[in-house]
């Protein structure tokens, strides 16, 4: 056998006090950590298999179980840390790319956390929104340059169509393949629930969930699985994919062995083959060639439904966002670099893109420069942690924002970030059946539901504390955010002053 | 009435009702305490095969083979609880012959036990309904 270089990266401490032997955690972990030593007569762990994923934390009766980082340690070096080594260990016994999931865990700045918001004292009364009317409702879409009038004097309707949103939050896409089935069920029900929408993902829409349809937003990417007329009709807008932040410029790979009837079906593929997605829409090769996508569906749709455009935030965000606004589409959403996914190569994902702050200030400020902002609604992703974030975006310009990660957070996801290996001990990135069946879509719709009616109560109370009653007065008020701790370069790309000015 | 009724869509196999049954019904107040080392004999039980699973406890029928089997009057229909009270009890075993989904079995105390829906226990309504972290066991009224 090889040397193994690596040492198990977790532990797991089990108070033997406590434990009873009831094995639950040997049948929850589908890593295969625990089992029950005849010979000792008591549960032991392989932790090299640990992903900390909690499952057996969270389902021990007695609280007997904790992970623990391990102590175990190279000898000290700024440099080369410990990761670094481990994963050149790990390269060299593999000659692999180094895969891994869900967001850029970096210590990159968090622009978040370095602006502050305002509130009303003494001179603007703040609104108490227990007590008076607050609207957090918006609607995206390409808003009409000016108020027509046809020859009787009567308004004329030239809205082109628009996505009502109750709540200013959207769950973003995430494929039924990269998901299950219950994790798919519950994002829907949540969506309809909440007044909001999901998002069908690159994957296709199941037969099951189109009775959802006013609620979904329908994607086509590049390896266009799963696109037909019907399914371009059953949603409420159709987003093109051009990119995703966890991997810009990457496409995307579903292993064949996730690949069973039902997604096999969804997805209009054989069962079994892998489902690649180039890295490129492969007939896009420029903002006209996206402009003629942009109106294919428009076509396909009868012109009935707003089409999105999904980019990730890179250093050209702001002139490519201008090029889709020029390029017809009606809503814009762009990924910044710490969104989710079921699988990136590491080196990408750590590496490549840039923070969606930045990336939404500067887009918003160039579509107001050019005189375009009425023609799209900006929807911000990647990394959106909480209300306060979301008050946040919208000062900076965005319309709304889609959430993924806090939403799959919601629903079970301890972000072990092992999505690739497709055993999620949660039921929410497997396709394994005994695992999928972990997630109660009753229960987890709930918690979906319940997440983002406590935030929408916490938006409300914040823009409350402004003074503001209504989103729309918040949207692109980047006086009512102030800076701390950042430069003069991040303020003037933010937009914002620093705090004290 | 209220009964417990399970979901074998959900069930996970887990067997923490089983677990949770045998705490409720053991008088102590911590688990561990209850149940280490203990080799528990639970009034709920897990049956599976094929990646299939469900759990069993009694259901609580409207004409209980078992009440009618009763040699000795030890048990007996309360509010349509199927209620056994251990002094009457003679471990006859006829009700465990009797009852067709085995939701009867004997007790560590020499006679038998069976699902009391946690009526007569500390904890005052159904533990296995409680613990159950996916909502496969499930409490409520149905017709």
């Amino acid at each position: 056998m090889a040397i193994d270089f690596l040492y198990p990266e977790f532990e797991v401490v089990r108070d033997k006090d406590k434990c009873i032997g009831c094995r639950v955690c040997e049948r929850q972990c589908a890593n295969e950590v625990h089992s029950y030593d005849e010979d000792l007569d008591c549960m032991v762990a392989d932790n090299a298999k640990c992903v900390c994923c909690h499952r057996c934390v969270a389902l021990c009766p007695t609280r007997a179980l904790k992970i623990v980082k391990t102590n175990h340690t190279f000898r000290e070096n700024a440099n080369w840390k410990g990761e670094h080594i481990s994963e050149i260990y790990r390269q060299a016994g593999t000659g692999g790319v180094l895969l891994s999931s869900m967001g850029n865990p970096k210590d990159y700045p968090i622009y978040w956390d370095k602006m502050l918001i305002n509130a009303s004292q003494v001179t603007n009364p703040s609104i108490d929104p227990l007590r008076e009317p607050m609207e957090t409702r918006v609607f995206l879409g390409a808003k009409p340059e000016k108020v027509e009038f046809n020859s009787r004097g009567e308004i004329k309707n030239n809205l082109t169509p628009q996505l009502k949103l109750d709540i200013p939050i959207m769950f973003s896409a995430m494929s039924y393949g990269s998901i299950s089935y219950n994790a798919h069920e519950s994002l829907a029900r949540a969506a309809e629930e909440l007044g909001t929408y999901y998002n069908t993902g690159e994957g296709g829409l199941h037969k099951d969930f189109y009775k959802y349809g006013p609620h979904t937003i329908v994607q086509v990417a590049s390896g266009r699985f799963g696109v037909h007329k019907d399914y371009l009709n059953a949603g409420a807008a159709i987003e093109i994919k051009m990119g995703q932040g966890a991997k810009p410029g990457i496409g995307g790979h579903l292993p064949g062995i996730k690949v069973g009837d039902d997604i096999s079906k969804t997805r209009m593929i054989p069962e079994g083959s892998d489902a690649i997605s180039p890295a490129p829409h492969h007939d896009i090769y420029s903002i006209e060639d996206l402009r003629q996508l942009v109106y294919s569906l428009k076509e396909a749709s009868d012109y009935k439904k707003p089409i999105i455009v999904k980019i990730a935030a890179v250093h050209n965000v702001a002139a490519i966002a201008s090029g889709i606004a020029r390029g017809g589409a009606d809503i814009i959403a762009i990924d910044g670099y710490r969104g989710g996914t079921g699988a990136a190569p590491t080196r990408i994902r750590d590496n490549v893109g840039i923070p969606i702050e930045l990336a939404l200030a500067s887009v918003d400020q160039r579509l107001r420069e050019e005189g375009i902002r009425n023609k799209v609604s900006i929807v911000v992703g990647g990394s959106i942690r909480s209300s306060a974030d979301i008050v946040k975006a919208i000062a900076l310009g965005a319309d709304a924002v889609y959430i993924g990660t806090s939403a799959l957070l919601a629903l079970g996801c301890h972000l072990c970030r092992s999505c690739q290996q497709g055993r999620c001990n949660w039921g929410i990135a497997t396709q394994r059946e005994d695992l999928v069946r972990r997630l109660n879509p009753d229960i987890g719709y709930k918690r979906l539901v319940n997440l983002l009616t406590a935030w929408n109560h916490e938006i409300k109370e914040i823009m409350g504390g402004m003074g503001i009653n209504s989103i729309e007065s918040l949207r692109g008020n980047r006086l009512m955010l102030r800076g701390i701790g950042l430069t003069e370069k991040e303020l003037q790309i933010l937009g914002i002053k620093h705090a004290g000015e | 009435m209220k009964r417990i009724y399970v979901d074998e869509k959900w069930c996970l196999g887990c067997h923490l009702c089983e677990y949770n049954c045998a705490f409720a019904n053991s008088g102590k107040d911590d688990m561990s305490k209850a149940l280490k080392n203990v080799k528990i004999n639970p009034r709920i039980q897990i049956e599976e095969k094929d990646g299939i699973s469900f759990a069993v406890s009694c259901r609580h029928c409207e004409e209980p083979l078992c009440v009618k089997g009763c040699i000795t009057g030890a048990l007996s229909v309360v509010d349509g609880v199927i209620e056994i009270d251990k002094d009457k009890c003679v471990g006859c075993y006829t009700c465990i012959m009797s009852c067709p989904y085995g939701a009867i079995m004997p007790s560590d105390d020499g006679v038998v036990q069976k699902c009391e829906l946690c009526l007569k226990n500390s904890h005052g309504k159904p533990a296995c309904v409680e613990g159950c972290p996916n909502r496969a066991i499930i409490f409520e009224e149905k017709e």
